[in-house]
Order: C-alpha cells, then structure tokens, then sequence
C-alpha cells in the first residue's frame, strides 16, 4: 500500500488536543505512522484544514423504510438521472438518494462513517444489502428493540439476563451494531391504534411502562458492555410541550455508569433532541426549551445527545415512531406510507416541506443550532440532522455555516416571515457563540467516536490510529466569511483518505475504498430459556422460518468486528 | 424581439431530452454557444447542434427571445419546459415533458403532444394544436403539485389522468377526454368543450370543471345543487351545478365548508 505524508496543513486533533498547529501526518498501510519513507508521496496542505474523517451517528441510508421513501416519492429524484463522466454512477435523490449518492455526498463532505439509525430486524438482510452497495464509507446499523414483544416480556418481569441475552441473539443474527429504542412501547401501542405519550403510559397488554423500557435496556446494553449506549428516540416526539417528558426520559440514566472495554463514557444517547425540545401547548404558542433541557444535559456527564437539525428544506419524514407519523399525514395530508413489523417494530414514511414561511418550521430551525450552542461539553454533542426527517445529509456543510457564523445564522433568523414571533420564541438571537473547527472536530470526530465506543481508532489522528482523513480548502487563519464559501468548502474536501486511500480529490470521487460493515458480536452465558422461547415464538408467530432469519455472511463480505464477552 | 429558427438535421435514434432547449437557456448566446448546448441522449452527452441547425440571433433576455422549432421534434422530450419568458413555436409533434414546469411566457405546439406535457406549470400560455396523451397539466410521477397557475389550452383531445393535482390556472380541451379528468383536483378551472369518459373529479377537494359534452359514467360523489346561466370560454349557456367530491376532506372558509363544482352544459 502506498505512504503519504500530508505536510504543511493546520491539523484539528481533539484526541491529542492540537488546535489547528501545523503539523505533518504520515500515512502508512491504512494507518497513521510516526513517520514514512522518502518515497511517499507528498501531500501539500498549506493553508489548508486537517482533520479526521468524521462519523455521523445517527441518520437513516439504508433499509426498508428508506426504501419506502425511494420507490413512493419518485420526484424526489427527478433531474437527477444523467450520468456525468467519470468512475461515479447516476446520482439521484434528494431526501432519499440511492445508495450510491449516499456514499458519494458523505465522502465528498469528509465523513468516513455512517451510524443508520434504525433496522427492523426481521428485514436486516434488506439493511444489509443497501450498506454493501453503498460505496465508500463504512456503516453500521442499530436494530430495534423499544417494542420488540420479547424484550417487553423479559423486562415486564425484570429480566435483565433474559433481555441482554436476546440483545445479543439479534445482534448475531442481524449483524447489528447496538440497541436503538424508538417511542419505547409507542409504536406497539400504536398497533392498538394507540401511542404512549408519556413515559408512564402503559403499553397495552404488555401492561409494562416506556419507563420501565428504557431503563430495562440501559441495564441490558451495560450487562453487556457494548461499544455504544442505548440510542434513544423519546416518546412525544415533536409535541408542543414535550421538554418535559425529555427531561423525564433522560433522568431515567441518573446514577447509571457505563460498563464497557471502548472508553465509552456515556449510558444514554438521546437522538434528534431537536424535535424533543419544544415548550408551549399548542402549535400556536410553541416555544424553545433547549436551554432547559441542555442545562441539564450540561451537568450529567452520562448522556450524550445529538440535534436533528432542521435545514429549511423539502424532505422525506422516516421513523420507527408509526404512531407520529400518522399525526404528521393529518397535519399535512401528503402521502402516508405506514407498515407494520410483526412482532417487533412498525414505521411510517410522510414527506414534509419545513419552509421559512411556516412559524413552528423556523422555532424548530432556531432549538437545533440552540442545542449545539449551548452545549458546554462538544465531546458530548453532535450535529445531526436526522437525515432524511429534519433535512438531507447533504445540508450539513450549510448547518456548520449557521454554527460558525453568528452573521450567518442572524441573517436567516432576521429574514424569517415571522422574524419578531421566532425571536420572541426562541433563544438564538441572544446567543453569540460561533463554533469554532476545534469545536466542530470534537462535534464531529473525536466525540461521536468515543460515543460509539470507536474512540480508539476512529475520529482522531494519532499515531496508531485508523487513517481515515479529510482535508479541506479552509485557511483558519482566513476563515471564509460567506455562507456560500463555507458551504462550498465543507461540501467538497481537498481530499479524503479512507483506510489510507485517497478516495476523493477536490470533491471528485477518485476511488471506491473499501468500505467495511461494522457490528458487535456479543459473547454470553447459554441461556436455554431464551433460546426456547425464540424457537416458540417463530413457530406460533412469525411468518418466517428461525432459519430463514439471519443474515449469512456473504450479505456483509467486508465485515469489521467489534468482540465482546460478557460470559459470567 | 429576436428569433432564433432551430432546424431538426437529424433526428435522434432513441430520444433526445432537450431540457436546454428554451427562451431562457438561448438568451444571450451566440449561435455558436448556442450549438454547443450538451443535450442527452440516453447515457450519452451530445449537443444540441449535432441534431439542429442554428440560424438568427436570440434576444439578450429570455423575454426578447423567440424561438422557431422545424422539422420532426417527435422524439424530443422537455421542448420549451421550465421556459419562464419569451416566445417559442414548433412547428411538430413533440414527445414527452413538452412545456412542463413553465411559469411565463408563450409557447405553442403546432402538432400533437405526448404523455406529461405541461405538468406542475404555474404561469403563461401552452397551446398545443394537435391531441394531446395522458397526464396532461398533471403533477410529476408521485408529486402532489400539479396544474398552478397559467391558460393551457389544447384544440385536439387528451387522454387519461388529465389535470390530476391541479391547484390553480386554468386548462381547456376542446375535444374529448378519457377516465379520470381533475383526480386529487384542489383549486384551478377545467373546461372541457367535448366529452369525458369516467371518474371525472374523483377526490376533488377544491376548483372548477365545467363539461360541455357528456360524462359516460359521473362519479357518486357528486350532488346537484341548482341551475346556472354562465358564460364559459365565450359560449353563454344553461349549466347543472353539482358539488363534490363529497367523499373527500373539505376545507372551511368564514364557517362554510368550500366543496369543489362541477358543471354540466344543459
């Protein structure tokens, strides 16, 4: 394999706390090595900014309900059906792009690293399928489970061994990467035309609490010691008034400490908080609690959050929350797409205009760059924007210009229709925090990293570690100040090294890499009572055979596993 | 105004999308530049000048700039789509996508059209002399915003699916229609000279269809409310007024809910 050494460029290192120093990096066998020979190649990154390749923790790219998304919504991807010269293929879609323009846009953007966020287990083959076709980065997926019929039996009756025993079952059969929880009991509840609102809604004929669910899986995902927390989607999502059920929701992990081999720090991550911080009791009065709910996020050192970043855009509305998604069709009466997953989860898929005309659109706006301002701790906040739900993947270069330039993001708040109301409801105009890129690195790479118990090789760039790199065309020490100039060189790196390879230069896709399927193979105790009632269950209920269930290999040839043993 | 006369010099083995053949992308260029506009064909980018001759000179502004279309167009889709100003005449048949997502100016088809001519357009006049196919002024495959705003006006027929997703302007068709004319309809006016085959107005929430001929089989969810003296497209005649979609959500205006209208010529 080739050395390179990238010399001269400003380096953004969280992980060995470098600030934009310049510094050389040398690049050997997929690694970053001390130093490399003379016949490496050199690469010239003078007034420009180094940094890792960044990881995006949370966003739906692959699997049934992105599907739903392609195959229902045809013009989203109208226009974009010719094939430019090159080694690409056809890019199409907008919200919901292919598979292909999946990998291509993050790699472009410098990402290296792709968490989807939400995979039915009974369709993990589907999953799979999409992640190995999509080119370049490397992705994981997190299964369900927040309403999964054995893990509400199991922990009805708090059976913690029981549940992190199936935890581990399904992730050996789906290849998932940890434990994802969305609406817990919700979406079973709405299988009953109902929906648990707050955490101590019961579910029906479960008789058991979201509380009870989410406190159940935090013990199970630490029984086990997996890489990432429990990854939680709250109940009441994008309610006026629900910062309440947030705040009950995340003191459930008070006093919890991780348990893990990974240097993860956190019990709990709290997903798209954005859509979870809303005062107010109606439509007509909502207002933003993101300090109130990152002021106590500040303070517990356990939790970790992302934002769901609304971008202003027409998008595609995806989530294992089928219940929200039926309420969103009666506000906006566009297309419903609503599926349910026999004993395990259910989704629903509605397009959704957030426009600058519509009040709520713009306060949703305002609690997402809010969340990322006020949040003390970057190591403990990323940027997200959900993707598809609060707006494709492909704004995050406009959403780092809202963070990093009070001007810019003044401008928009400003020219809102209903500028005066948004103020009044929101906190931003008050803020001058500008995110500086040490702080974006740590949002972005070093922390998301460590929140996916990946902090070891992934998102920095110390010798040793995984050489997954992105070079942008920014000077720091003449920092763009336009909008467009920032939007323009966050959307395409000078280069990106993926496992040591260059494979995209001066945002043009150079080369496929070698993308690998990450998941977690958790080791435990034999336990017959699980096997048994696994065994029962496919006989009685499901409409697949056990054998037909899990994903053989061959649908994640190039597969990257993390080990864990939780034999007692 | 200048003009530009495109002649066709070879006509495309597949088909060719001219989404660069419009008032807008002409203005301002040379006949030279104007030559080398990349146009598709299939996977394949050529140019607009390896299939027309360049004659003339365009307009500095999409408004001051006419354009003649000769010889055989009809495998060429998008003619004249996404035009915001300025003039355009083919003199041909022209295939898919012509005229869609126009928002100003004049063009007009002497010639029949294909299937999704004139779709999603808000603004200015699209006459086509000729038939036109299916899903004429409709909304794109799978969009909810169809017909805006603009006068459409075909002088032949049109097929099926006609005006689905229309939400403002106004469409005639001189001639006849087959099923489904004004599906998902929620504001805009369709007057219809000839007859309509089935399912006119299905799940219309808002606008107007006004029918001249007949209606081979009149969709139950519509009720007769009266008699109306009305002038339509310049013809002074008797209508039955029916609302509906009554199966449909209606919206409510000061207290009263709006139901969408059909009339029917007596």
């Amino acid at each position: 394999m080739s050395e390179y050494i990238i010399k001269n460029g400003h380096v953004f290192d969280p992980v060995q706390g470098i600030k934009g120093d310049k510094k050389d990096i040398a690049v050997k066998d997929g690694k970053i090595v001390d130093k490399v020979g003379s016949s490496a190649k050199t690469i010239d990154a003078k007034g420009k900014t180094v940094m890792a390749g960044a990881l995006d923790i949370h966003a739906h790219v692959a699997g049934p309900k992105v599907n739903a998304g392609r195959w229902y919504r045809p013009e989203d991807k109208h226009f974009d059906s010719h094939k430019v010269p090159g080694i690409t293929r056809i890019e199409g879609g907008k919200s919901i792009p292919t598979v292909f323009k999946t990998g291509y846009a993050y790699a472009r953007m410098g990402f290296t690293f792709v968490m989807e966020a939400a995979m039915p287990p009974m369709y993990a083959r589907h999953v799979h399928e999409e992640i190995h076709d999509t080119p370049i980065i490397d992705e994981a997926a997190l299964p369900v489970f927040g309403n999964n019929w054995f893990i509400l039996e199991y922990l009805k009756n708090q059976e913690i061994e029981n549940t992190a025993a199936y935890i581990a079952w399904i992730l050996r059969q789906t290849k998932g990467y940890g434990v994802k929880c969305v609406n817990p009991g919700g979406t079973e509840a709405w299988a009953w035309g109902l929906n648990c609102l707050t955490i101590h809604d019961p579910v029906p004929y479960f008789d058991i609490t979201p509380a009870e669910i989410i406190t159940g899986l935090i013990a199970a995902n630490e029984y086990l010691g997996l890489p990432h927390s429990m990854h939680l989607h709250q109940n009441d999502l994008g309610n006026p008034g629900n910062y309440t059920v947030t705040l009950d929701s995340l003191k459930l992990a008070e006093g919890i400490k991780p348990k893990n081999n990974f240097g993860r720090e956190q019990v709990l991550h709290s997903t798209h908080l954005q859509f979870h911080s809303y005062g107010g009791d109606s439509f007509a009065n909502i207002d933003s609690k993101a300090k109130e709910v990152m002021d106590y996020v500040n303070k517990q050192k356990n939790l970790t959050i992302d934002t769901g970043q609304v971008t202003l855009d027409e998008t595609t509305t995806m989530t294992a929350d089928g219940p929200f998604e039926h309420h969103l069709h009666a506000l906006n009466h566009l297309k419903w797409f609503n599926v349910d997953v026999e004993l395990e989860t259910g989704a629903g898929v509605v397009p959704y205009i957030y426009s600058p005309n519509v009040s709520v659109n713009a306060i949703q706006w305002a609690i997402g760059l809010e969340l990322a301002l006020f949040a003390k701790d970057p190591e403990r906040c990323f940027i997200t924007t959900d993707h598809p739900n609060a707006g494709p993947f492909t704004r995050y270069p406009r959403v780092y210009s809202w963070l990093m330039s009070k001007k810019i993001r003044d401008e928009r708040l400003n020219t809102f229709k209903n500028a005066d109301k948004i103020i009044g409801a929101t906190y931003l105009a008050e803020i001058d925090r500008e995110i500086s890129l040490y702080e974006l690195a740590q949002m972005t790479r070093s922390g998301p990293a460590r929140a996916l118990g990946l902090g070891k090789d992934y998102g920095g760039l110390a010798v040793g570690m995984n050489a997954d790199i992105a070079i942008y065309n920014i000077d720091p020490d003449n920092f763009p100040t336009t909008g467009a100039d920032i939007e323009k060189a966050f959307a395409n790196v000078a280069y990106l090294f993926k496992d040591g390879k260059i494979c995209v230069e001066e945002g043009k896709i150079v080369d496929m890499g070698n993308k690998h399927t990450f998941w977690v193979d958790a080791k435990v105790n034999e336990n017959k009572q699980v096997m048994h009632d696994i065994k029962e269950k496919f006989l009685k209920y499901y409409s697949l055979s056990e054998n037909n269930y899990p994903v053989p290999e061959s649908y994640a040839p190039h597969q990257h596993i993390l080990t864990v043993d939780a034999v007692q | 105004m200048e003009t530009i006369t495109l002649t066709v010099k070879k006509v495309p083995e597949l088909y060719l999308e001219c989404e660069g053949l419009n008032p807008d992308t002409l203005a301002g260029k040379s006949v030279d530049q104007i030559a080398k506009i990349p146009m598709y064909q299939g996977k394949e980018i050529s140019t607009l000048g390896e299939y027309f001759t360049v004659a003339g000179t365009s307009g500095a502004t999409a408004a001051d700039t006419k354009i003649v279309v000769n010889g055989d167009c009809s495998k060429m889709k998008y003619i004249g789509s996404k035009m915001t100003a300025g003039e355009m005449v083919v003199n041909s048949d022209c295939d898919m996508y012509t005229g869609s997502w126009m928002s100003g100016g004049k063009l007009l088809v002497k010639g029949n059209v294909h299937s999704f001519c004139g779709l999603a357009i808000k603004g200015g006049e699209f006459t086509i002399e000729g038939n036109a196919g299916n899903y004429l002024a409709a909304a794109y495959r799978g969009d909810w915003r169809g017909m805006s705003g603009g006068v459409l006006r075909v002088k032949g027929n049109a097929g099926s699916d006609v005006a689905s997703f229309m939400t403002g302007g106004t469409l005639i068709i001189e001639g006849s229609v087959d099923i489904h004319l004004g599906t998902h309809m929620e504001g805009g006016k369709i007057i219809l000279k000839g007859n309509a085959n089935r399912r006119v107005g299905g799940q219309l929430v808002k606008g107007e269809i006004y029918v001249f001929g007949t209606i081979n089989v009149m969709m139950p969810g519509y009720k007769k409310t009266g008699e109306v003296d009305l002038e339509v497209d310049g013809t002074k005649a008797k209508f039955d007024e029916y609302i509906g979609d009554l199966g449909e959500r209606h919206p409510k205006k000061k207290g009263e809910t709006v139901y969408g209208k059909l009339f029917m010529k007596k």
